[in-house]
């Protein structure tokens, strides 16, 4: 059968057909949608993309809380007597009709001044009159037009943070002064005397003087800030033969132009720290989408609906205390372990442990926090406070506070320590030897030596390589936090993985049926009941069964929490649960289930397991060579015998394991040396992911909730891993080349600067020349490993 | 006054008049977003064509 697709979103209309202006819908959102962009004559929306839409959500009373004036303040960036703004995410932003749309929000209501979307961050800035519109009909009006967007704890008391611009300050100040500075000292490079240089030459070197000033005292100033600190904790970082060089630089052709023995070096001083900032611009590579720092309060909600004696009011996560009756509406978020009064829960765990079939819970059971509730309104009673509850109380532990980068050595500054060792003997001998042979040269040599030894192309050649690695894995959809993850990446020998939702997909599982075998009619009825519901069981369901004719059922209902009930002529059928079925079933087995009954008589029921990624066993095949493979499970046993089979023998496998536990595992296995890799998606793996070396983790959609880690990794990118640790290696490799390829300029350079001879010009053209050269053969180089991963 | 002085004073004034405009750019936020304006550009076109049209004109599939 021919299917439609919705003019709106691009769904399949297979459920209800809804037709207007000609027009197919999928359901009376979009239609709605559509209706109230035609009205406003907006519908130039859908002609920059097809199918820009989402469906919107009911959202019924979930932002009430945005009525309350104190929560409302914490979330607003300006203030005055007419005007609020507030910057909100919108994680639907994806193409050029939503820019377009949300950027004329103010024909949609009077009550908006403007609003602009930051695309790469998907954030609208809105400003609206707040005695026309309130924030929460601004958010009700994004939410009606499909664009609701994303309010979580992380909202809540955070600091304005001033965008960090000093980089690109700095790198303008010596790109504008080396541009200069060049272009008043070429009249030295070609004339050394006469007349006319004579007369202006003292004038052209206070010029580049001046010119400098900035460069050394701002530009390069993280460079003297960065020795200082190695110096102090007695550690010979790179930075510390950087800021000798660009300090020796200056001061020595201060003293030259002063007492007018020669134009100074100010050309290259300029030009060395102008190279150097650019490289460290290049390597701060930041997908501004993404987060690698959230913790729970990113996907927490900022406020729950309080039940005070029969009255409902919205009160703060934060305030919940003890004993609180809350109101969990449908798709609300269980902030704290509670107990529950009334309802019935069925709660997706899927972001805290990464299992993608929800959970039922009846009154009188204990419910712990993180789990969103699918079906319906329920009353839970609080237990403990946000901060005590079983999730959040991770995030206490130690790990999370540690810097991790800090306490890594970068291969740059492990060779940097011989080097500058090197260079100062170098440059003492050097000395030692004019003195004796020749003393009016001994201090220009030794500057020179100083000069022409600052490791310019050494300290670029990590930020081009991993700088432009980052780039190639961004587009490869393996998203690197920074470049020092990318070298111990590189030196991994342990790699953990998780197992559901990691090496399990969330997204596919497979159905086996257990029990009698169904009529061609039943089949018919099953797949025909299916298609009226949109439970996500039954969507999957529906996905798996075979195509049939498609009938229009005489009767149909479905009970939110137990099953659906639906009858075709004679023929009845229900479908659900154990207990709406009427099936006394044996409630032990822990997978999830879908029972069916034909004319009251049970038949049978659907299992579901989860489905595991295409390539796992290629895939650890290929890693069993080189590295320690655990599997660490938050989950039981049950599928120890699959994975025996599936794996390489000597994985190991350790299931029932806590969050804590998966933390302490990691440590205990570094402190014998190991270099952990850990792979990982849930809220359960995030002290795992912190702890470990390299933290993965893996998402079926980028754009959605990811726990901290060092790198974002898409899921359709899991069976190419491999490549990705390879490619980090070669990059070690590379860096490691473009080190020699650096000493050998040095050498050439040393052989000036010790026999006296170092002039500015030579100076001039060995320094761009050396570093222009790395950054070519590093870029080249790692073009060709990028290429070799696709 | 020598040329070569006019002369230093004329390119390194031009030179200085573009480094403040750089400075200028980068504290209005220019640098922030640069991926949003350069669809933003494109639709103004759209808007004007549309705005005389009563009925609506959508593209159909």
């Amino acid at each position: 059968m021919e299917h439609k697709t919705c003019f709106h979103c691009g769904d399949d209309c297979r459920q209800n057909l809804i037709s207007f202006q000609e027009k197919s819908f999928c359901c009376n959102g979009c239609k709605t949608v559509f209706e109230i962009f035609s009205e406003n004559e907006l519908t130039c929306y859908y002609d920059f993309e097809s199918f820009p839409g989402a469906i919107p959500k009911e959202i019924e009373g979930k932002y009430d809380f945005l009525s309350d004036g104190t929560i409302v303040d914490k979330l607003i960036e300006f203030n005055d007597e007419k005007t609020q703004i507030v910057t909100l995410h919108i994680p639907h932003i994806h193409c050029s009709s939503c820019i377009w749309i949300l950027e004329n929000l103010n024909k949609l209501s009077s009550g908006i001044s403007f609003s602009q979307v930051n695309f790469g961050t998907k954030k609208v800035r809105i400003a609206y009159n707040y005695k026309e519109n309130s924030l929460k009909e601004v958010v009700l009006l994004l939410s009606s037009i499909g664009y609701e967007p994303y309010i979580s704890l992380e909202n809540y008391n955070k600091d304005i943070k001033s965008i960090d611009r000093s980089i690109i300050y700095k790198l303008g100040i010596a790109g504008f002064a080396f541009g200069n500075v060049m272009f008043l000292s070429f009249p030295e490079y070609f004339q050394d005397d006469g007349f006319w240089i004579d007369k202006y030459k003292s004038t052209f070197r206070w010029l580049m003087f001046t010119f400098s000033i900035p460069v050394v005292f701002y530009s390069a100033q993280d460079y003297f800030i960065s020795a200082y600190k190695g110096l102090t904790s007695r550690f010979l970082n790179i930075d510390v033969p950087i800021a000798l060089g660009i300090l020796v630089l200056f001061i020595r052709s201060t003293v030259e132009i002063l007492f007018e023995l020669g134009t100074g070096f100010f050309d290259s001083l300029t030009g060395l720290v102008f190279f150097l900032l650019v490289g460290k611009f290049f390597q701060q590579k930041t997908y501004s989408f993404l987060s690698f720092e959230r913790d729970y309060k990113s996907y927490f909600p900022i406020a729950i609906t309080k039940i005070t004696s029969g009255i409902e009011i919205p009160i703060q996560v934060y305030d919940i205390q003890k004993g609180d009756r809350l109101l969990i509406r449908n798709q609300e978020l269980i902030p704290v372990d509670a107990i529950l009064i009334n309802g019935n829960a069925s709660l997706d765990y899927s972001f805290v442990t990464g299992e993608s079939e929800s959970v039922r819970k009846s009154s009188g059971d204990k419910i712990f926090a993180g789990g969103k509730q699918i079906s319906g309104v329920i009353e839970i009673e609080a237990l403990k406070s946000v901060e005590q509850s079983y999730l959040t109380q991770l995030w206490s532990n130690d790990v999370f506070n540690k810097n991790k980068t800090t306490s890594f050595t970068t291969l740059t500054n492990s060779i940097s320590k011989h080097f500058t060792i090197a260079i100062l003997s170098i440059s003492i001998i050097a000395t030692t030897f004019w003195l004796l042979y020749d003393a009016s040269k001994a201090i220009n040599v030794f500057t020179a030596v100083l000069i022409i030894a600052c490791p310019c192309a050494i300290a670029l050649s990590a930020p081009f390589t991993y700088g432009n690695l980052l780039r190639i894995f961004g587009k490869l959809n393996f998203y690197v936090k920074n470049a020092t993850v990318l070298e111990q990446l590189g030196m991994v020998d342990t790699i953990i993985f998780d197992k559901t939702g990691t090496i399990t997909t969330n997204q596919e599982s497979t159905v086996t049926y257990n029990g009698d075998k169904l009529s061609g009619n039943e089949e018919v009825l099953l797949k025909n009941s299916l298609r009226g519901s949109n439970h996500p069981l039954s969507r999957s369901l529906y996905d798996l069964l075979e195509e049939h004719n498609i009938i229009s059922l005489n009767y149909f209902e479905e009970h939110i929490g137990k099953g659906i009930e639906a009858s075709y002529n004679n023929d009845t059928m229900k479908i659900g649960s154990a207990n709406f079925i009427g099936h006394n079933h044996n409630t032990s087995v822990l997978n999830t289930t879908v029972h069916i009954s034909s004319n009251d008589v049970y038949k049978g029921k659907y299992t579901f397991f989860n489905k595991y990624r295409k390539g796992v066993s290629k895939l650890f095949k290929s890693l069993k060579r080189n590295y320690d493979l655990v599997i660490l499970s938050g989950d039981n046993e049950g599928e120890y015998e699959n994975l025996k089979k599936l794996l390489p023998s000597k994985t190991k496998l350790i299931f029932n394991q806590k969050p804590t536990e998966k933390l302490e595992y990691i440590k205990h296995h570094q402190s014998e040396g190991a270099k952990v890799l850990m792979i990982g998606d849930g809220l359960n793996d995030a002290g795992a992911l912190a702890q470990s070396d390299v933290g993965i983790s893996i998402s079926e959609n980028i754009n959605v909730f990811s726990p901290a880690c060092d790198i974002i990794m898409d899921a359709s990118k899991f069976s190419q891993l491999n490549k990705f640790i390879k490619a980090s290696k070669s990059a070690i490799k590379i860096i490691k080349m473009s080190f020699v390829l650096s000493f050998m300029y040095n050498i050439i350079g040393l052989y000036f600067a010790v026999t006296g001879q170092l002039s500015p010009v030579i100076a001039a053209i060995l320094m761009p020349l050396s570093s222009i050269s790395i950054v070519v053969f590093t870029t080249l180089m790692t073009t060709i490993i990028g290429n070799k991963i696709k | 006054m020598s040329v070569i002085y006019m002369l230093l004073i004329i390119s390194i004034s031009v030179a200085v008049i573009f480094f403040i405009a750089f400075i200028i750019a980068v504290r209005s936020g220019q640098y922030d977003d640069s991926y949003t304006p350069s669809i933003r550009m494109l639709f103004e076109d759209e808007l004007v064509k549309e705005k005389p049209k009563k009925t609506i004109q959508t593209k159909t599939d």
